[in-house]
């Protein structure tokens, strides 16, 4: 059958001048690596954040003080007050809203940006089925995983910071609208499938991020894996740990 | 003393041209010893076909020792076969059995256009080097070999990402079809090395970005050195990542590109 | 038709030859190269050298592969390393002493001038890979080490691990690349040559066939380039890749380049021996392994037991026995022929008696695994892919194959072939080896004549002509040309017989192999030169190719490729049957000592011979250049 190759011989493939630079950390963004540390970059300022919320949420298991109130109540009044009065109130909490916000919206874009690129690269498909050798179910689901998170985090903010799916929501009463909205079983179920999905993520992007980032010595690769499977199960124990407690009956409000 | 496989099934992909849209056939492999490589019993098939006045099955091959790089095919869902840190075509088949189907697909990727049959071309990789992938060192002049020591660690890790042999099966074998391994274990091989500092910067950019207009994007499967004929570690794709960012800050003032 | 061998060799001693030759040249001025367009077809060392350097100097370069890549040439197969003079290791190298060795290690039969010009570039070979970065194997203190190799007694091969071609490759493909990128170099990829066209005598250019669309066209250029590799595929089974071809310069030779020493092949003493009938084709395993291997059999005719079972004292080394002052490391015929005469006398090893041990338990009881893993890890790992067996346990059994062609096109002193303006570099032509090649020459001749000869060389030639007309491609013989190789490839298509173009190469490689192999004699190479135009005939009338021929077609690309190795299997044991002495690669069976070692005739022929196409490839025309020996003493080479 005829053929549709343009056959020309191959020659200063490499004079084009490149098109107008933009200004220089778009020019990096721009690329796939450069999307990839974003990744990384974010990704490590929110897993920061998982292990810090997570810690913090810790409070649930310490039940009412003498004087009934619970810790965890004031250490959201402490979170909301950090650096007052040097600081107005909600200063640092906005920050650091408005840090992960960006950070999460730029993983996404970036998430998203590589995505089309990977399509592109291979517009036909295997025809036969793959058999993969070491890549792994977290590092295929990626995506689902991702967005499965994403999810969960527009409901989480919509539960627990707004208050929109949580009837009697009391904005700083953080005991009573946690065991409130995870007494339903649908939702628990769902805190429990969106944190193992956020756990998945993060057992390849933690590792991930170290190659990402070139963070590459023989001294300390082979400890890399280990590190992922340790911040993958200690958030997964943490905040699957919280639904279970308060389904079981473990952590309560009372009034 | 070899012995026989009997009942071979293979499936093969047949395309007649870059546009056609290619299926796969069927073949029956009725006898084959199993001290035939891979590619011996393809040649086999080939010439009953050819008997029998039907084309050979396109495919391609050189040297058959696994250094050339030629060779390329995706079978049974891995790329190069089953066997570890080998090439197609040092693959055996005392690796298969008796009665197996046997499923023969060309590398596929958007850089990776199919030719014919199983045979692609993988130009995008000769534009990677051409932009930046070299020393640059005219012929003539060059000083005298032992001039400049060259640590043996130092030496031995620049060959261990030399060894690359530019079959594409990295980026056959990624999810993504990105090529950052072949293009990282250039980078690694030529960065290493005391020769390579004068252009390093200006190498990694040129042909990082060069990657970027063919492939897609690494996200650390690590498809690609379970599939490398050469076993050549994505560590090189962490070296070049490093190497990039450092390029991108320090590099764009006192150098461009060509 | 009288033609001149006029091997322009330059006057003086012979250690001042090249610089004489340099002082005199005509140079073309920088600013004038770019007026000149070379042809350089093939990518291999010799081809991606001579392209990169040409453009460097500013020529306009067009270069053209049959691979997809330029990367895939099969120099990139080669193993153990690469020679050159520099003494790094203070063991008495000079270049005299690489030259003499080359010059006796080709047993007398090459020319002195080529041979000292090649010591002379080799170290400068070693600066310029190094400076592109080529990664050769280094000791702690960051110098350059060396290995040990067949027929020297110095240490003077540089190596890059087991991959020493493909660094050396990938360097010259590298430097190549970059002056692609450039715009210096216009690379065709799948493209073939199938004719050299001549006008007027010069060559004009050359004709390709497009193998991804099959379409013929023409390419003029001021000087054509041939690096187009040698012929040993014509043996069928061979440690040359698939496609391996003599196209190039057999068509070379039919429009008048003359070929030089055909029967000049070596066969390299080890191989993997071949496991059944239809194996495609052979792996080397490098010969630096005989640096640290030793070669047995058992010494009992037909002892069946397994190597460990065999006590030292019923095992024959016999090299070591034989060749005391060199022992493993005795050249390659010699060690071929050696492992040949105990195969042949029933001490073969392996299922099918076929092999002789090479054991490395010595080696690893001395050196430690961990030293010979590092020396030979990968050459190891490839055999045990290839049969299974472990060669740290169980010693590996190699074999003799063909696997280098000293011969090839007629060149003089500049690597002009017969054919004005069509130069031969590389393994596609004859000059520097004489009858058998050095292990680790082949590398340094392949990058000497790219890099460091035909730079100078051609603008000899190219000088002259500055502001002359050259034939364009409309050129009437152009035309020609293209009819005619456009009517071969319909021609092969149309036969419609019963049998592919691989079913006659292996027939024919089977006749080759069998009387014009490692042993030849009168009544072989006779019964040879009547059977093979009897297959041929058969080619010509039974050859079915399927497919078309506007599309990739391997099978037409084969087809052609046989046509050309029928021709030349011709001619081959013409000249072996011509050549009555025993000599390097070329051994008659008439012509031995009584110990079975090669018996030359230097009375009678210390000659190249170059032969002229006639038409009719069993008649063809012998052309003889005499070798004159003025600093090597013509004596019997002794590796005793």
């Amino acid at each position: 059958m005829a053929q549709t190759l343009s056959r020309t011989p191959v020659s200063g493939t490499a004079t084009s001048t490149p098109a107008k630079r933009k200004p220089f950390l778009l020019d990096l963004y721009s690329t796939a690596v450069g999307k990839k540390y974003v990744m990384a970059i974010t990704g490590i300022a929110m897993i920061g954040f998982v292990i810090v919320h997570m810690l913090g949420n810790l409070k649930l298991y310490q039940g009412a003080s003498a004087t009934g109130i619970y810790p965890i109540d004031t250490y959201a009044e402490w979170l909301a007050t950090l650096l007052y009065p040097a600081v107005p109130k909600y200063g640092v909490l906005w920050l650091a809203r408005i840090g992960l916000l960006t950070a999460a919206v730029l993983h996404v874009h970036a998430a998203y940006g590589l995505t089309v690129m990977n399509r592109r690269a291979r517009p036909v498909r295997y025809q036969s089925s793959r058999d993969y050798q070491v890549a792994n179910f977290a590092s295929r689901t990626m995506r689902w995983t991702g967005v499965i998170v994403l999810l969960f985090l527009f409901w989480h903010i919509a539960d627990l910071t707004l208050g929109w799916v949580n009837p009697g929501f009391i904005y700083g009463d953080v005991q009573m609208n946690v065991v409130n909205s995870l007494s339903r079983v649908p939702v628990a179920l769902f805190y429990i499938v969106a944190n193992i999905a956020l756990g998945i993520h993060l057992f390849h992007g933690t590792w991930s991020l170290f190659q990402s980032m070139g963070w590459n010595n023989p001294r300390f690769n082979s400890w890399r894996r280990g590190l992922a499977a340790a911040v993958a199960t200690v958030i997964v124990v943490g905040n699957v740990s919280f639904p279970i407690a308060i389904m079981t009956g473990v952590v309560t409000y009372n009034p | 003393m070899s012995t026989k496989l009997t009942n071979l099934k293979l499936k093969i992909w047949r395309q007649a041209g870059p546009d056609d849209a290619g299926r796969f056939e069927t073949y029956e492999i009725p006898e084959i010893s199993d001290e035939a490589s891979f590619l011996e019993m393809l040649d086999i098939l080939n010439e009953r076909l050819i008997e029998q006045g039907d084309e050979a099955i396109v495919f391609d091959h050189d040297c058959r020792e696994g250094i050339c790089g030629t060779c390329s095919l995706m079978i049974n869902g891995q790329a190069h076969g089953p066997q570890r840190a080998s090439a197609t075509c040092q693959l055996h088949m005392r690796t298969f059995n008796s009665g197996d189907e046997i499923v023969i697909e060309p590398w596929r990727a958007r850089a990776f256009p199919i030719i014919k049959d199983l045979m692609v071309d993988r130009a995008a990789f000769d534009r990677i080097v051409e932009s930046g992938g070299f020393i640059s060192a005219p012929t003539g002049g060059a000083p005298d070999a032992n001039l400049t020591p060259i640590p043996k660690p130092v030496a031995d890790a620049a060959m261990d990402a030399a060894a690359c042999i530019g079959c594409g099966a990295c980026v056959a074998a990624c999810p993504n079809g990105a090529a950052s391994l072949f293009t990282s274990a250039k980078l690694s091989h030529l960065n290493r090395l005391p020769q390579g500092q004068a252009e390093r910067f200006r190498r990694t950019e040129a042909m990082v970005d060069t990657m970027d207009d063919y492939f897609g994007s690494c996200t650390n499967h690590g498809e690609c050195q379970a599939a490398c004929p050469k076993e050549i570690s994505i560590d090189m794709i962490a070296l070049m990542n490093s190497d990039y960012r450092k390029a991108k800050f320090k590099n764009r003032k006192n150098l461009s590109r060509i | 038709m009288s033609i001149n061998l006029d091997s322009k060799i330059p006057e003086g001693p012979l250690a001042d030859k090249w610089d004489n030759f340099k002082a005199d040249e005509k140079l073309v001025n920088p600013s004038n190269k770019r007026k000149f367009k070379v042809i350089v077809v093939g990518t291999g060392l010799a081809g991606a050298s001579a392209a990169a350097t040409l453009a460097e100097l500013g020529y306009q370069v067009e270069a053209f592969t049959f691979h997809d890549s330029p990367r895939r040439a099969h120099s990139i197969a080669a193993q153990g390393g690469i020679n050159a003079a520099k003494n790094y290791r203070g063991d008495g190298d000079s270049i005299h002493r690489l030259f003499y060795d080359t010059v006796k290690g080709g047993d007398f039969r090459s020319r002195e001038a080529n041979v000292h010009r090649l010591a002379q570039v080799s170290v400068d070979i070693i600066d310029q890979m190094v400076a592109q970065g080529v990664p050769f194997a280094r000791e702690y203190g960051g110098l350059l080490d060396n290995r040990s190799f067949g027929g020297a007694q110095v240490s003077r091969t540089f190596y890059a691990r087991g991959q020493t071609g493909q660094q050396l490759l990938l360097g010259a493909y590298q430097q190549m690349a970059r002056q692609i990128g450039l715009g210096n170099i216009k690379l065709w990829n799948r493209m073939e040559l199938v004719d050299v066209v001549t006008v007027d005598g010069r060559c004009a250019g050359i004709v390709t066939r497009d193998l991804m669309t099959g379409e013929v066209s023409s390419h003029a250029a001021h000087a054509t380039v041939l690096a187009t590799g040698g012929y040993g595929n014509v043996f069928f089974l061979s440690t040359n890749a698939m496609t391996c071809n003599v196209t190039a310069a057999w068509r070379a030779h039919r429009k008048g380049a003359l070929f030089a020493n055909p029967c000049y092949t070596q066969i390299h003493p080890t191989c993997i021996p071949q496991s059944d009938d239809f194996q495609s084709k052979l792996t080397l395993m490098s010969e630096s392994l005989r640096n640290d291997g030793r070669v047995w059999v058992p010494a009992r005719a037909g002892d069946d037991r397994a190597p460990d079972q065999i006590p030292e004292a019923e095992r024959d080394y016999y090299l070591e026995r034989l060749y005391p002052s060199f022992g493993n490391l005795a050249p390659r015929d010699i060690s071929s022929r050696a492992a040949k005469r105990a195969v042949d006398n029933g001490q073969g090893v392996g299922p099918l008696r076929n092999g002789v041990y090479l054991d490395f338990s010595d080696a690893v009881s001395r050196l430690g695994k961990d030293t010979v893993e590092e020396r030979y890890g990968n050459l190891f790992e490839m055999y045990e892919r290839i049969t299974g067996e472990d060669p740290y346990s169980v010693p590996m059994r190699i074999y003799p194959a063909s696997h280098y062609t000293m011969g090839g096109l007629w060149v003089d002193y500049e690597l002009m072939t017969s054919i004005p303006g069509l130069y031969a570099a590389g393994e596609a032509n004859f000059s520097d080896h004489g009858a058998n090649r050095l292990g680790a020459s082949a590398l340094m001749q392949g990058l000497a004549d790219g890099y460091f000869v035909l730079p100078y060389t051609i603008s000899n030639y190219l000088a002259p002509l500055l502001n002359q007309p050259v034939p364009g491609t409309d050129h009437e013989a152009f035309k020609v040309a293209e009819n005619a190789a456009r009517d071969r490839f319909r021609q092969y298509l149309s036969i419609g017989g019963t049998r592919s173009p691989d079913y006659f190469h292996r027939e024919l490689g089977k006749i080759i192999w069998d009387y014009c192999g490692m042993e030849r004699s009168q009544q072989g190479l006779e019964k040879a030169i009547s059977e093979i135009p009897a297959l041929y005939d058969e080619f010509c009338k039974d050859l079915r190719v399927t497919g078309g021929g506007d599309s990739l077609n391997q099978t037409l690309e084969k087809a052609g490729r046989v046509d050309d190795f029928f021709q030349l299997g011709m001619l081959m044991c013409r000249d072996a049957l011509d050549r009555e002495e025993s000599c390097g690669g070329h051994f008659r069976t008439e012509h031995q000592t009584d110990d079975g070692e090669a018996l030359r005739d230097d009375d009678n022929f210390a000659h190249v011979s170059a032969w002229e196409w006639t038409g009719d490839p069993s008649n063809p025309n012998l052309h003889k250049e005499h070798l004159e020996y003025e600093v090597a003493k013509l004596q019997t080479r002794s590796y005793k």
